[in-house]
């Protein structure tokens, strides 16, 4: 249509030419599915996003479901306080080390080297203060430096030499091994103090009942005020809003699961001290990657390296950061597996300790060709492999079994992957 | 139109090794005005452009930005002076929605943290103004269609308010309705006083937008054409350099034999 308009009228080649001048025109494009405001439009964008495979979170929580009702179903102490207060712990060591290996798998890469750095981090501990008497919290913030000093130099190796990052922290998965090894000397388990900090991480409880609900209270009200408030300024701003009633709908599911959760909690020990850290740690890290600058880096660098260059995003210090990023949660994930056994030995780290980590951020829902996921990914996905070690400990099934039916779990949820990202490459949301 | 060009190259040199790109290239682009690139592939057009965005410094000869020499040694440079550049890839990150992309780089904050609510009211106004159609500025790249996403890219250039805008291929591969999308935003570029340079293989997309047309042949200027006074074929033969082709010699071999 511009074709004819030029080149039948060459004489209106000036600057100010009222027949072009751009008309009110809003950006949406008509063949758009606008979506209809209010609550009902909220179902109808949900079920046309179920169809797309844009399924999020929903296989992982229906799994997980499955997974509980399953256990239940064979034994019945599976879904009592006690052991899912103590699932809920157990899995905190893992998943902080998921939360590092979402980082890097939205990067695109992978950190191989994450199971041996966290049992050095438990080592350094263990000898810093067991042997040299150092006072427990410099132990504790030198371990976890040890980590972000790991970490940062697979990173190095990677973003400046070029090195694939499989094989820098393949490297790095044999030489932490050898160097906690090392560190742990001939004696090879170092027993800590089990009323010490480290130790605390994992037996304290808040055992005052209104621990537990306040802080359920609180997450509840924080949200409703942050989506709220957040509302209100879109709808001053003149962009699309959600509806009151979604905020409303999202913040009572939110309170019923945040108290029955502190329910659950309250008829055991307590609220957890470790799972307090997890959920403070996955709350900043998923504000991180998505309401920081930083955040936006690194989704932009799993999307497209050359689209990030040009973006001036300072390519190298992004992944050196990101791998210093994933070994710093490798050491607190090693204190935290350290502290459930208060000691360090020599077979920390190893086993399938890694391989849960990266089992965990892919069953949760992060991507592995980078780009996509958050750290909650990390929660739900070790929350489903903890319930299946628990369950099959309470059958007594050994662990050769265990391994077998995680191994399954992982490959469905691959298998799941690869189907939503194919409807959702036809649904063009891919 | 302004007397003094937006961006002038006078007498630009490029070697690579033993390869001498550019030769004495003399380009003029004035406020408010389409400069076509064309040439052939090889012709020096990439590499042209590449030393005005800054990714080639040039050898010899000088850039003049309204008038005042300037040196361009890093793409920093070019885009401080306030020249965009849409490469023939996009560069678009893929799993980022359109506000993020438009963004990407130059984030709005507050407080230190990311104002989306103020980069999408932005972007929807930029879009606007652009007449720029998408089916919304919260869904991924990946959701877009090639010519939407190359608006995108080119909405994005606009975003540092450049005086010039530099657009490679901007239409190859893309559909018909696409092209014509692509090519409404190239006019409204100019009817906003911008600068444009615009590479094309395609002579219907340059007579259809561009002003002038400026020939590059073996790494040399082989002439700069007024787009209303001339022919297809006339820009056509500069670029390939056949002031003997087929036909011609067919005439002349008719003539001759008449002469004969």
């Amino acid at each position: 249509m511009s074709i004819d308009k030029t080149s039948a009228s060459p004489e209106d080649h000036v600057v100010e030419n009222p027949d072009a001048a751009p008309q009110a025109v809003t950006a949406v494009d008509p063949r758009l599915l606008v979506r209809e405001q209010g609550f009902k439009g909220y179902i109808t964008e949900f079920k046309r996003k179920i169809k797309a495979g844009d399924l999020g979170a929903i296989p992982v929580v229906i799994g997980l479901a499955i997974i509980w009702i399953i256990f239940q179903s064979l034994n019945s102490n599976f879904l009592t306080a006690g052991n899912l207060s103590d699932i809920s712990v157990a899995m905190v060591g893992t998943g902080m080390i998921a939360v590092g290996i979402v980082f890097v798998l939205l990067l695109g890469e992978i950190d191989l080297s994450v199971g041996s750095v966290s049992g050095v981090a438990g080592a350094a501990f263990a000898v810093l203060t067991v042997t040299h008497g150092m006072s427990a919290w410099l132990a504790f913030v030198l371990a976890i430096l040890t980590g972000t000093v790991a970490g940062a130099i697979h990173g190095f190796v990677f973003a400046k030499i070029g090195v694939p990052a499989f094989a820098v922290t393949l490297a790095g998965l044999l030489f932490w091994n050898g160097f906690m090894l090392q560190i742990l000397g001939d004696s090879g388990t170092i027993n800590l103090d089990s009323e010490g900090l480290v130790a605390k991480l994992t037996s304290y409880y808040f055992t005052d009942v209104a621990a537990a609900y306040g802080l359920a209270l609180a997450v509840t009200v924080l949200y409703f005020l942050s989506s709220f408030f957040g509302n209100r300024r879109r709808e001053a701003a003149g962009v699309p809003s959600r509806p009151l009633s979604e905020t409303i709908l999202r913040t009572v599911l939110l309170a019923v699961l945040s108290f029955v959760v502190a329910a659950v909690y309250n008829q055991y020990k307590g609220l957890p001290l470790a799972v307090v850290i997890f959920v403070a740690v996955l709350l900043i890290t998923d504000f991180v990657l998505r309401r920081t600058r930083y955040g936006r880096m690194i989704f932009a660098l799993g999307g497209s390296v050359e689209a990030s260059r040009r973006a001036g995003i300072n390519v190298e210090m992004v992944r050196i950061s990101v791998f210093a990023i994933s070994g710093t949660f490798a050491a607190i994930g090693g204190l935290f597996i350290a502290s459930k056994i208060a000691s360090a030995n020599q077979g920390a780290g190893a086993g399938d300790l890694l391989m849960n980590a990266i089992a965990a951020a892919v069953i949760g829902g992060t991507s592995l060709f980078g780009g996509r996921g958050r750290t909650w990914n990390a929660l739900l996905g070790v929350l489903v492999i903890v319930s299946i070690q628990y369950g099959l400990a309470l059958e007594g099934i050994a662990s050769p079994v265990q391994y077998m039916i995680t191994g399954g779990v992982l490959l469905a949820t691959v298998v799941i992957d690869a189907i939503t990202r194919k409807t959702q490459k036809t649904a063009g949301r891919a | 139109m302004s007397a003094t060009p937006v961006l002038a190259l006078r007498g630009v040199s490029k070697r690579f090794g033993a390869v001498q790109a550019l030769t004495d290239v003399e380009l003029e682009v004035h406020a408010g005005e389409v400069v076509a690139l064309v040439g052939d592939n090889g012709a020096g057009k990439s590499t042209l452009v590449k030393t005005i965005a800054g990714v080639h410094p040039i050898d010899e000869g000088v850039i003049e930005w309204e008038g005042k020499s300037v040196t361009i040694n890093r793409p920093h440079d070019a885009q401080s002076l306030g020249i965009a550049t849409v490469y023939q890839d996009l560069a678009l990150a893929d799993n980022i929605d359109v506000v993020g992309n438009l963004y990407l780089g130059r984030e709005v904050r507050r407080y230190g943290i990311l104002d989306e609510v103020e980069m999408e009211r932005r972007s929807r106004e930029l879009l606007t103004t652009l007449s720029i159609r998408i089916p919304s500025v919260r869904i991924p790249i990946a959701s877009l269609s090639g010519g939407q996403r190359q608006t995108v890219a080119i909405a994005r250039s606009m975003l540092g308010e450049p005086k010039l805008v530099i657009l490679d291929e901007p239409t190859a591969a893309l559909g018909v309705e696409q092209t014509a999308q692509v090519l409404d935003l190239v006019e409204r570029l100019r009817e906003r006083g911008l600068a444009v340079i615009l590479i094309s293989h395609n002579m219907a997309d340059v007579k259809a937008v561009a002003d002038k047309v400026a020939v590059l042949r073996l790494g040399r200027n082989n002439g700069v054409f007024e787009v209303k006074t001339t022919s297809q074929e006339e820009i056509i033969s500069a670029i390939t350099g056949a002031t003997d082709n087929a036909v011609t010699r067919r005439a002349a071999r008719s003539t001759g034999e008449i002469k004969k």
